[in-house]
């Protein structure tokens, strides 16, 4: 392995505030709940004080988005389509600055922040700005839905929040979104660039908090649209305590990919695709390739393969440019990987690592593969979240796909063949939503996203993302 | 001369595309709109609805597999076997709703149109509701539809025939298969529809009708980890919070009952396949 010298990425082009309020009817606010900070997770340091929203803050911020949405929703596509053109520029001019809080907040590595997150981010305000004076193209009828409740997770802040408040805005919904508890400084700072908009008050109104704030926009009473991406056992909550309400719901949750090799795979390509697939973000994806399904007859050349190849992954400092793996976003989700990677050794997997140096401070968890693996392994069958690589082997395409099914989730799936009747083959098989052959972890904003079974409903991105958001 | 006696004909569930009697042995008395009795019904248990949604699920490989236009088919063919009933069907209608036989016939002939306008549907709803999708990259991007899985229907307790073929059509012709609570009202209709699904080249278990108490029945289809969508048009407020909660622990699709009265003489629109469809997004590189 080469060495490299330092490259950090320079954290002066963010000025964070030592405390942050609520984005409130375009105004920063108090909050009434107690004050939480957030933390660089790759060092442990305070980067932040933050106010929390307690059910009265969010029912002003739910009362400001219906102010807003009289007019807002009256406005024409054209109008509502150049405000958002203007956030995705910002966005562009300001990427910089907020790729580095992301890394800082997130713990994710610089290389990504800079070269997926923020890109996607304004691509995506740049695909739904276009759709807004044109729905009545899409199919999906052209009246807004009314405020739009959002909970977003942490593992990509940012994304997210475009992925909820793009195609609410565009279809002429005014939101309360609510970032995650670990990482809530992009959305802040996307509040500001609302206000550098002159984006009208109360369109986009950003809560801060921990779940039970979340809890306050979700069953809001005057709250029409309920998005929220992150865990299953979270999604199934408010699958319930919206029941017997009208509002529209959509739910992205957990995974558990399969991502299968046929022995025809051009191996080189698919040991990046794995790599791709479960340490992108040190995991923390929810259509994680997280079960690598490999045939018999090549698992022992793939393997050697794939640990040769996680020996060169480079884990440290997040903003450091030559960083692979980042760190893990916080002690809580640290000792879940921990305590399911334990059970693995436990229930009989076999446990390998690359060596790897770990830093002092902060969350950090190696890449890790666990060979050995039966389909009742709870690491074959639980979300993970983290750098943790499940390898089961089959013998025919049929295996594969029974076993590829063989989860209550259906997120996405991969598959390696240079094959294309096969590859078609397996995909149209494949119970999930989104399908990468020979590919991995690709995402677009024209590209619908979203599950099967128990990894929720409704899509995200594309035409099909309006349809959440109108009727 | 004495008049002939009639033979009367036994109501029983259809599951898996056979007729039998609920296991719990259990039928409650239908009468008509005049009070008069009709028939005893089977009175479906939690073993029945659990029995039909095996059977729907075992169809459901077979059924989504089938091509579309084999689907748009069969679809067609049961249109053809009702207009061939259309008298029989008729007189239940009379029977059941009280309505005049010019009605009645009007609401039978609105149902065989039905299902001829959601055959057409099989091979075009994939055509506007998928899409190739331009991204920025060098990538083959398509997103196509799929079915659910099994969806358990709570049928309309109005409308026993154009409400029933309103709410199975749009489910299956997309390749879903359904377990369906007749309406407890007048659940006649819906077995003698069992006789016509069963004689349409329909394969059995993509549509399975069980009659008796939705209140008792729906719960037990909401809270079942095989079902993968309800569809609780004919359910009541409460039945349909109860459902909806349940519905909760596997996700499942809801489709919530309507807040005003459907008029199922008027045009659908997709929604009531839209709802019961996923999109699969299929990329792959492009290159030399």
């Amino acid at each position: 392995m080469f060495e490299y010298a330092p490259a950090p990425e320079s954290r002066d082009v963010v000025d964070i505030k030592p405390s942050y309020g609520l984005f409130v009817n375009g105004e920063f606010v108090d909050g009434s709940g107690s004050a939480f900070k957030t933390i660089n997770p790759a060092s442990e340091e305070k980067l932040a004080e933050i106010a929390a929203a307690s059910a009265a803050d969010v029912d002003l911020a739910v009362q400001a988005a219906r102010k807003a949405f009289t007019t807002w929703s009256a406005m024409p596509g054209a109008e509502r389509a150049k405000y958002l053109f203007r956030i995705a520029r910002i966005i562009q001019e300001r990427a910089r600055e907020l790729a580095v809080l992301e890394s800082l907040d997130n713990g994710k590595p610089i290389r990504e922040s800079r070269d997926v997150d923020l890109p996607l981010v304004a691509a995506h305000f740049f695909y739904y700005a276009g759709w807004a004076d044109k729905l009545e193209y899409a199919g999906y009828g052209t009246r807004p839905l009314g405020v739009a409740g959002q909970v977003i997770p942490w593992n990509f802040p940012l994304l997210m929040l475009a992925w909820k408040i793009a195609p609410a805005l565009a279809c002429g919904n005014t939101v309360v979104l609510k970032p995650a508890e670990t990482t809530p400084l992009t959305a802040l700072l996307f509040a500001e660039i609302c206000q550098q908009a002159d984006l009208p008050p109360g369109v986009v109104n950003i809560v801060t908090g921990a779940g039970e704030t979340g809890a306050a926009v979700v069953n809001h009473p005057d709250v029409d649209k309920v998005a929220f991406t992150g865990s299953t056992e979270v999604g199934r909550l408010i699958a319930r305590s919206v029941a017997g309400t009208g509002k529209k719901v959509t739910l992205e949750l957990g995974g558990k990919a399969a991502n299968i090799v046929y022995e025809d795979a051009a191996l080189d390509q698919a040991v990046e695709g794995i790599v791709n697939g479960i340490f992108f973000n040190q995991g923390h994806v929810c259509c994680a390739g997280s079960r690598l399904l490999v045939q018999e007859s090549i698992a022992g050349e793939l393997l050697a393969s794939l640990k040769r190849r996680l020996g060169t992954l480079r884990m440290g400092d997040p903003l450091d440019k030559n960083t692979d793996i980042g760190a893990i976003n916080s002690a809580a989700q640290l000792a879940k990987i921990r305590e399911l990677s334990d059970m693995g050794e436990q229930e009989g997997a076999e446990r390998w690592s690359p060596a790897c140096a770990i830093p002092d401070r902060g969350f950090w968890f190696p890449p890790t593969i666990f060979t050995g693996v039966a389909q009742s392994h709870r690491i074959a069958r639980e979300e993970i979240f983290g750098p943790v690589l499940s390898v089961l082997t089959f013998r025919t395409p049929g295996e594969a796909v029974e076993k590829a099914n063989n989860t209550p989730f259906g997120l996405s799936a991969g598959v390696w063949t240079e094959k294309a009747s096969l590859m078609l083959w397996t995909a149209d098989r494949l119970r999930a939503g989104v399908v990468w052959s020979n590919t991995f972890n690709r995402f677009d904003p024209a590209s619908p996203f979203g599950g099967y079974k128990e990894s929720g409903y409704g899509r995200e991105g594309g035409r099909h993302g309006l349809e959440a958001y109108l009727r | 001369m004495s008049e002939r006696l009639s033979v009367r004909k036994t109501y029983k569930l259809f599951i898996g595309g056979a007729f039998p009697r609920s296991e719990s042995g259990r039928s409650y008395v239908v009468t008509s709109s005049k009070g008069d009795f009709l028939a005893n019904a089977s009175k479906a248990s939690r073993k029945d609805a659990r029995d039909a949604v095996v059977a729907a699920r075992k169809a459901f490989a077979g059924w989504s597999g089938a091509t579309a236009y084999n689907r748009g088919q069969v679809i067609y063919r049961i249109a053809e076997m009702l207009e061939s009933r259309r008298a029989q069907f008729a007189a239940e209608l009379v029977a059941a709703d009280g309505v005049s036989t010019k009605k009645a016939t009007e609401l039978v002939d609105a149902a065989v149109d039905r299902l001829v306008w959601y055959a057409g549907w099989s091979d075009k709803i994939g055509a506007i509701r998928g899409s190739a999708n331009p991204v920025a990259g060098p990538y083959f991007n398509l997103s196509s539809t799929e079915p659910t899985g099994v969806v358990a229907i709570v049928a309309p307790p109005m409308g026993p025939l154009l409400g029933l073929i309103s709410v199975i059509a749009p489910v299956i012709v997309t390749g879903n298969t359904c377990v369906v609570i007749a309406s407890e009202r007048a659940p006649l209709p819906s077995i003698t529809l069992s006789e016509v699904l069963a004689t349409s080249d329909l394969p059995g278990g993509v549509v399975n009708i069980l009659t008796g108490k939705p209140d008792e029945i729906a719960p037990w289809l909401a809270g079942h980890m095989d079902v993968n969508a309800l569809d609780l048009t004919g359910a009541s407020p409460e039945l349909a919070l109860t459902c909806e909660e349940l519905a909760a622990e596997n996700l499942k699709r809801v489709l919530r009952p309507p807040t005003d009265t459907i008029d199922w003489l008027a045009d659908p629109g997709t929604a009531r396949m839209t709802t019961f469809l996923e999109t699969k997004t299929v990329w792959h590189p492009i290159g030399v």
